[in-house]
């Protein structure tokens, strides 16, 4: 029974349902955010609505890299100034974003969208694993640098293509594991701490 | 019970989630509080002087704060890494089996400090064995065996009698052996070869350094890991995650992975 509950509007309570369904937002910040919207200028409402379908309808996986694009291939796959010959194998794309702010990196990349993460039941074919060989079947590429995160899932994927594409003869390398610029010796735990001594250099 | 404000311990680290910019929650399983929860904060940062001594599969010594929903890990030590179990693939997958079936089976907050010992043990081994399935068997075995769901391997469950050495029968939803005549009493039932058996006796009664001098046909490692995993799926009335990456990676490189 419902006797003497009046909900909002249909399509306030349309656009508060929709607004639920956001991480991190509640049914009460659902419809402040909605009440919000009502009382905004027309222009500003129209200009959210357009962006939100804007990236739904222009973004896509670039077809070599897998990176999110809104031209297809992406503008570094495109690029004449990269070394065609090198591959960095990452997660996500926002790593991409970590590593061209180095611009110490001046070859291609390709985009996992993931980790294998066994518990979770993701496996190979959940990350974009079979794009990767495909692009290597060319055999332009020389070097596939391995740049998933040093964390187990990180390690694990990163053996696990290792494994896959050993066969190829391609050159692989990982990125070096050691001390944080800005970081103190003595919290450093022992598996950092110990493959830092190994990949020691002279100076 | 008065709980104290900071309270240490040593934990395994069986699970661990991102939450907000830089958090994860971690799932540990320790030897007092059994499986609990915490918040580690700040750890994916590279900068984290914790991030490294909580990373999954570790054996670490915490300091945690009473929080209001969940307890936060304050400070963090390693005490084992394992580190000869992280430079093989099939070795970590294995290992995360293990995790996966912990934190499956366990309850939080119920101390079981057989199952910690276990655990401890089993991850130590799986950096060393030469058969890491018999690990695996091992380690499932007992832990069913702590958790009060030891399978009864010396009599028939449902006539009581003495087990011939003949092809006798194992029952998941019985949990244990039945004889031929009584295949009939129980719902879930499986042939099991009488070599299958022995093996499962000498497991149940043996620890893990003795138990990795047998030598098994692939055939009967084969028929000990469908059976015991069907007793487990039975149990849990699902099938666990990291089973399928295990197959996967049986097929993707055949090549001798055990």
């Amino acid at each position: 029974m419902n006797r003497g509950f009046f909900p909002p509007a249909e399509p306030v309570s349309r656009l508060i349902d929709e607004f639920n369904k956001l991480p991190g937002i509640g049914p009460k910040s659902a419809a402040r955010l909605a009440y919000h919207l009502l009382r905004m200028p027309e222009a500003e409402a129209r200009s959210l609505a357009e962006a939100i379908i804007a990236v739904k309808d222009k973004i896509v996986l670039c077809s070599l890299c897998q990176n999110i694009t809104d031209s297809d291939p992406y503008a570094i796959c495109r690029s004449k100034q990269r070394d065609q010959n090198k591959i960095c194998i990452v997660e996500e794309p926002l790593d991409i974003l970590a590593l061209e702010r180095t611009g110490q990196y001046q070859g291609l990349y390709h985009v996992l969208h993931g980790v294998i993460s066994p518990m979770e039941g993701i496996g190979p074919d959940d990350l974009k694993i079979r794009e990767l060989l495909g692009r290597l079947k060319s055999g332009k590429v020389e070097e596939v640098i391995l740049a998933t995160n040093p964390n187990l899932e990180g390690e694990a994927t990163a053996m696990y293509l290792q494994r896959l594409l050993s066969p190829s003869g391609i050159r692989m390398t990982s990125l070096a594991r050691g001390l944080p610029v800005g970081g103190d010796l003595e919290y450093a735990d022992e598996v950092t701490l110990g493959r830092a001594l190994e990949g020691r250099r002279e100076v | 019970m008065t709980t104290p404000k900071v309270y240490k311990t040593e934990a395994i680290v069986l699970r661990r989630i991102n939450l907000g910019e830089a958090d994860k929650i971690l799932t540990l399983y320790t030897p007092n509080l059994g499986k609990i929860r915490a918040i580690a904060k700040g750890v994916r940062k590279p900068t984290s002087k914790l991030g490294g001594h909580v990373e999954l599969l570790t054996h670490c010594s915490l300091m945690l704060a009473r929080g209001r929903n969940l307890d936060i890990v304050s400070q963090g030590e390693t005490l084992d890494s394992f580190s000869p179990l992280r430079r093989d693939l099939w070795r970590i997958s294995c290992a995360l089996y293990l995790a996966e079936l912990v934190d499956a089976f366990a309850a939080e907050n119920v101390e079981n400090r057989p199952v910690f010992a276990l655990l401890l043990d089993a991850l130590h081994w799986l950096g060393q064995a030469r058969h890491t399935g018999l690990v695996l068997r091992y380690f499932e075995l007992h832990l069913l065996g702590h958790l009060g769901y030891q399978p009864q391997l010396q009599q028939c469950v449902n006539c009581k009698s003495a087990l011939e050495p003949t092809a006798n029968f194992f029952s998941a939803s019985g949990g244990g052996m039945l004889c031929p005549n009584c295949v009939d009493t129980e719902p879930v039932t499986r042939p099991i070869s009488l070599n299958a058996l022995k093996v499962l006796r000498f497991l149940q009664n043996s620890d893990l350094a003795t138990s990795q001098r047998l030598r098994l046909s692939p055939d009967l490692s084969r028929e000990l890991e469908q059976l015991l995993r069907e007793y487990i799926r039975y149990l849990l009335e699902r099938e666990l995650k990291s089973t399928e990456f295990l197959h996967r990676l049986e097929q993707d490189f055949v090549t001798d992975l055990r």
